[in-house]
């Protein structure tokens, strides 16, 4: 194809792209680099009959005007990445200097809320990712070898989960496990502790979140997998048999090294979007207990104050989370290309 | 070979019976409960007596005099309006699909039949925007949209959800169009049809089964998005979810949470629609990346 008809061709896609993917990455990094203006504080002489007081005090319209002139705010450098609610490198040091060993210095830090929030980020990916992959393979497995009949129904059933809208996945998952649903009296029943609540502990919380992300991106994993079942060799299978290979290390043998590649699918896929696990926060009510760096985002930019370069700080650094998650991909991609 | 020697044990077939029987019940479950649960009152969802309330109803019988009361439908699509979001998601979900269709198939296309280097870096930058959440473009939007007056209106979040849309919508039709044989579009051009016109007489005919299945995943995308929309959107235009999530704030406080459950299982019901009729397409739209590698 000639240059000139494909530049014509993309050229709808590649501009929405330019013009609110490229150019906002660029506006956020921007934006990460200053902070809000100060207010403009003016003193005011308050005469009475007991004399003069001296008072200080906002002047709302100096600093409105101020704000319009400079909308961005003031340059900051790195300051707004430093702070307590980002990188906080003072508290940091601090929480070092006071802290007498690894395990302590954890402790401290995880209150602040970046380290929050990123400790919760790092572990839902972590958990979530393999046991998505293990859950969705078995049930792939088990699909496979039911009757073809009842093979539709199930793979309808499955994809519900996956489908379903998260924000209304997590809700109606919420809802059941609430103190007073059912899910949440069977638990108390199970412990046999009637005033246990998910609400207010975090580690049920933190399982009860990652549960919901293993229910969400199982199907996912399932129907790749169940595709790839599909088009496994039989006669790799059938010589395996015949040369007195048991159940288990046909599937060892034969079944998963074909299925591998697609492994290596569904991690990069689930890793992305795990990585940016947002919406069952939101449902769950768990920013108490867990943030994630979608979510520290989505607070600072919610709420009567927009605190934009505060949400942009963050941005930036999720995006970086981003790039180093994807660094592995970018490498390799790179080193094929170079072979060709 | 003998159908014997491929048969399971016992034990493994009993095996896979149970855990096919606890999976179905892990993903259909909490959909009919729910789905049972919005036809009763508060008291009866959320029981503080006896969670099996939720399944007879008593309270629902001593409130309303029925076992099935349609309260929780009344209030959220009139007395709040979900009528609203519902008209304004639908309009967003035309527009989104329709106007990432048309800017995907076109740039597809090119990717697919371009030889020359770029197109392969232009697919990579696509998948590393691919990679980005959505949420942390939208403190870039914000101050640009409030300066121009751009906030709050649907045809702004339209945009936005059509750019966000089109990594995936790129990767998806490139790789359906590159199963479209080169030869068909060719040989058009060498009867002395131009590269458009080669496209839109001889591709666009034969392109519709991947253009629905890559139209369903751009369906979902925008009717599912929460953090772009609850952002961009003034309280009037909300679209469906970021309605409900406000449902959440206000509601639950006034002891009316039964809003979000009917308005959580309307949200649902047309999902479950789609994926009645559609479920071929879904299945091989979300294989058609990964068995190709």
């Amino acid at each position: 194809m000639k240059h000139k008809t494909f530049l014509w061709f993309v050229l709808p896609s590649s501009l929405a792209m330019l013009l609110f993917i490229f150019f906002p990455l660029i506006s956020i990094t921007v934006q990460s680099l200053f902070v809000a203006h100060d207010q403009v504080l003016i003193t005011v002489e308050n005469c009475g009959p007991f004399g003069c007081t001296e008072a200080t005090m906002v002047d709302q319209e100096a600093t409105e005007a101020l704000r319009r002139e400079q909308p961005l705010g003031q340059f900051g450098g790195l300051k707004t990445y430093l702070d307590r609610n980002h990188l906080a490198t003072g508290e940091l040091a601090a929480a070092w200097r006071a802290s007498d060993g690894l395990g302590d210095f954890a402790g401290r830090i995880v209150n602040l809320p970046f380290y929050k929030a990123m400790s919760f980020t790092l572990a839902y990916t972590a958990i979530v990712t393999p046991l998505t992959i293990i859950v969705g393979f078995m049930i792939a497995v088990a699909v496979n070898s039911a009757v073809k009949m009842i093979r539709g129904p199930l793979i309808f059933f499955s994809l519900l989960p996956m489908i379903i809208t998260p924000l209304v996945g997590s809700l109606i998952l919420f809802w059941m496990v609430d103190a007073r649903g059912i899910l949440g009296t069977g638990l108390q029943w199970v412990v046999g502790d009637p005033d246990l609540s998910v609400k207010a502990s975090t580690p049920l919380m933190w399982t009860m979140l990652m549960v919901y992300g293993v229910w969400h991106s199982a199907p996912f994993a399932f129907i790749v997998y169940y595709a790839g079942l599909q088009t496994v060799n039989k006669d790799t299978l059938e010589s395996a048999m015949i040369d007195g290979a048991t159940r288990w290390q046909r599937v060892r043998y034969v079944v998963l090294p074909h299925l591998m590649p697609l492994t290596t699918f569904i991690a990069l896929i689930q890793l992305m979007d795990n990585f940016r696990v947002f919406e069952p926060i939101v449902s769950f009510n768990a920013s108490a207990h867990a943030t994630s760096l979608s979510w520290a985002i989505y607070n600072d930019l919610g709420g009567e104050t927009r605190q934009l370069n505060s949400a942009a700080a963050t941005s930036v650094l999720t995006v970086i989370g981003v790039a180093i998650l994807l660094s592995p991909v970018l490498v390799r991609t790179w080193r094929d290309f170079g072979k060709r | 070979m003998s159908v014997k020697a491929q048969e399971k044990p016992l034990s493994l077939k009993l095996f896979t019976v149970g855990f096919l029987t606890l999976w179905m019940i892990l993903a259909a479950f909490p959909f009919l409960w729910t789905l049972w649960g919005s036809f009763k009152v508060e008291g009866d969802f959320f029981s503080k007596a006896n969670w099996a309330w939720a399944i007879t109803g008593e309270l629902t019988q001593v409130e309303t005099g029925g076992a099935f009361t349609g309260q929780g439908y009344e209030g959220a699509w009139i007395q709040e309006e979900f009528w609203r979001a519902a008209l304004n998601s639908t309009l967003v979900c035309l527009f989104v699909v329709t106007i990432s269709l048309t800017f995907g198939t076109l740039g597809g296309y090119a990717l697919s039949r371009s030889t020359y280097r770029y197109a392969f870096w232009f697919l990579i930058i696509a998948l590393i925007f691919r990679a980005l959440p959505p949420i942390t473009l939208v403190s870039g939007y914000l101050p640009v949209f409030f300066q121009w007056n751009l906030w709050g209106h649907l045809s702004t979040a339209v945009i936005v959800l059509v750019a966000i849309n089109q990594p995936f919508t790129l990767w998806m039709l490139h790789s359906f169009f590159k199963n479209i044989p080169k030869d068909l579009d060719e040989s058009a051009m060498v009867d002395g049809c131009t590269r458009f016109q080669a496209f839109r007489h001889v591709i666009i005919p034969v392109m519709w089964p991947g253009v629905i299945t890559t139209g369903l995943f751009s369906f979902l995308l925008a009717y599912n998005d929460f953090a772009v929309t609850a952002m961009i959107l003034s309280k009037e235009n909300q679209t469906m979810i970021p309605k409900i999530a406000s449902f959440l704030g206000t509601t639950q406080t006034k002891g009316n949470v039964m809003f979000a459950v009917a308005a959580v299982v309307s949200v649902t019901a047309p999902l479950f629609v789609m994926v009645m009729f559609f479920q071929r397409q879904i299945v091989s739209g979300l294989t058609a990346g990964a068995v190709k590698g």
